[in-house]
């Protein structure tokens, strides 16, 4: 059994702890805490203003933060735009491009299997706009293929909201061959890369995705801080959602004008030491390798799923996971009765619906129980989880489950 | 006895495998109040007959875990024949427990003192007191 490496470099992982709830915000490595510190402690102040060295080191730190992320996902500097993280990004898309470009009788085209950051800001813009928003129909699986996305898309198709990777099911939907398609019929694909962005390389240039959204806290990063990729004729195109200091160009008494993106949409005090953070976590992914961290936890997901493979009384709904998720439940046990079993352990895992309904409603279930495997998970937790899950079956079977 | 057995207590079971008064009626006279919890799935109704300031009949429909179904159950077991008044204090009383707060230990919660064991799940006091707060809503 290989000794994890990376394990040490995450402090909240002590004895106690096994974390397989990783789909829902990652562990932040020592090297990400000290850097949010760093800024705390030794450089608070704000950016793009003060004339002393703290501000002007802040301000540094800012900006290479912006070109270490442009550098990790193929961008231009102005394309990336620092948010609250992919719901923010998500519902900037929808707000400042949606409203302003959508007309009644144009259709949106997304999925069931997106999350709700998808969905409702584009259900939204639909009701404001009279726009229609579609459905692709999902495999029987449950995935999105390019045969049902090529039968769905058509002339009024206008825009394409799609995960890169599910958050219930952890697929990699076929992005780049999608795009293409979609640009074909002049329609614009905003991309979901919240669950992707942490586990595979995103090249954004290589998918030639109109807009790329993710957040900070589930690839080792900080909370409250995330980004939105755009092209830069699209952004240049949009209007900024929020108005105030630092993005404005120039102020008179009744009218104002704006900066170039992305200071247009970074309006006020932005989580300053988030950002340095999420530098430090980028850099950490760089250093470790996406496919090395891709390759460890694909082999312990094999060895989990070798484990559990003559388990019975479990329900397992993405057998063909391909970012190392595992969507289940424990047969006649509801998800939330059965989660109070593996907390009591220590296991961090997730239940209900995971912010995605329209999948759970889909897979014909109430709710679910979701894992993910990462690369700081070792040996030791899988065993300890699959020891777990069948004492469990065991304890709810008595009960009268 | 551990935290979870205390939790999986038998009168719970067994509410959640046969619940009281389940099932809505198409009647006026009764309140109706449906609360949904998004982040777990949970969809439950409640619907109360209130006649000269008396509980005269609860109807409960529950999708849930056993915690939220059974609690239901239990729920309307015990308020129906009470005063709006007693009621009211049941479940105030009710919710303090599963909160872990300081409650009025006069007041007979009858089986529904078995739900005690939630306050060591903090995660699960929405399980078990959303069909109270709905039932509460009704009242007012």
């Amino acid at each position: 059994m290989k000794q994890n490496p990376w394990k040490k470099d995450f402090p909240q992982l002590n004895n106690q702890l096994h974390y397989f709830d990783s789909a829902a915000t990652s562990l932040k490595p020592t090297s990400v805490i000290e850097q949010v510190n760093y800024y705390n402690q030794q450089l608070s102040s704000n950016i793009n203003r003060g004339m002393y060295y703290e501000s002007q080191k802040a301000t540094e730190l800012y900006e290479e933060a912006r070109e270490t992320i442009a550098k990790f996902i193929h961008a231009d500097l102005n394309e990336v735009v620092f948010t609250r993280g992919t719901t923010s990004s998500l519902n900037m898309v929808a707000r400042s491009f949606g409203l302003n470009h959508l007309h009644p009788g144009d259709e949106i085209l997304t999925s069931e299997l997106e999350h709700h950051s998808s969905i409702l800001p584009w259900q939204y813009v639909a009701h404001k706009t009279g726009a229609k928003l579609q459905y692709i129909p999902l495999s029987d699986e449950g995935k999105v293929t390019l045969e049902s996305f090529e039968a769905a898309i058509n002339d009024k198709t206008k825009v394409v909201v799609i995960n890169h990777v599910s958050n219930v099911m952890g697929y990699v939907t076929p992005i780049k061959e999608m795009v293409a398609i979609a640009h074909e019929y002049g329609a614009i694909v905003v991309v979901d890369g919240a669950q992707a962005i942490q586990h595979i390389e995103v090249d954004v240039k290589s998918l030639d995705a109109d807009f790329y959204a993710f957040s900070g806290h589930k690839m080792l990063g900080p909370t409250g801080i995330g980004v939105l990729y755009g092209k830069s004729d699209l952004l240049d195109d949009m209007e900024p959602l929020e108005y105030g200091g630092d993005m404005a160009l120039d102020v008179m008494k009744q009218q104002f004008s704006w900066k170039e993106s992305p200071t247009k949409f970074e309006a006020g005090t932005m989580p300053i030491a988030s950002v340095i953070g999420l530098k430090a976590a980028v850099e950490y992914l760089q250093n470790t390798g996406i496919d090395n961290i891709h390759e460890y936890s694909k082999n312990l997901y094999d060895y989990f799923i070798d484990k559990i493979k003559d388990i019975k009384d479990i329900e397992f709904y993405n057998k063909s996971s391909d970012t190392f998720m595992f969507t289940f439940n424990l047969k006649n046990v509801p998800s939330h009765d059965a989660i109070s079993y593996f907390s009591e352990k220590h296991i961090a895992l997730r239940a209900g619906q995971h912010c995605a309904k329209l999948i759970h409603d889909f897979l014909g279930i109430h709710s679910s129980l979701r894992g993910t495997i990462y690369f700081y998970n070792t040996y030791e937790d899988v065993d300890f989880l699959v020891e777990t899950l069948i004492e469990a079956i065991d304890y709810f079977k008595k009960l009268g489950f | 006895m551990n935290n979870l057995d205390h939790l999986y207590r038998e009168i719970i079971m067994e509410h959640y495998k046969n619940p009281r008064n389940q099932g809505l009626v198409d009647n006026q006279d009764y309140k109706s109040n449906r609360i949904k919890n998004p982040s777990c799935g949970d969809d439950i109704t409640i619907q109360v007959l209130v006649e000269d300031g008396v509980v005269k009949d609860v109807k409960q429909e529950a999708t849930g875990c056993s915690i939220s179904v059974a609690s239901a159950s239990v729920l309307t077991e015990l308020v129906i024949g009470k005063t709006v008044e007693e009621a009211k204090k049941i479940v105030d009383t009710y919710i303090n427990m599963v909160t872990d707060k300081a409650f009025d230990e006069s007041v007979d919660l009858e089986e529904a003192a078995v739900f005690s064991g939630v306050k060591k799940f903090p995660a699960r006091i929405k399980c078990a007191s959303i069909a109270w707060v709905a039932f509460k809503d009704s009242l007012e």
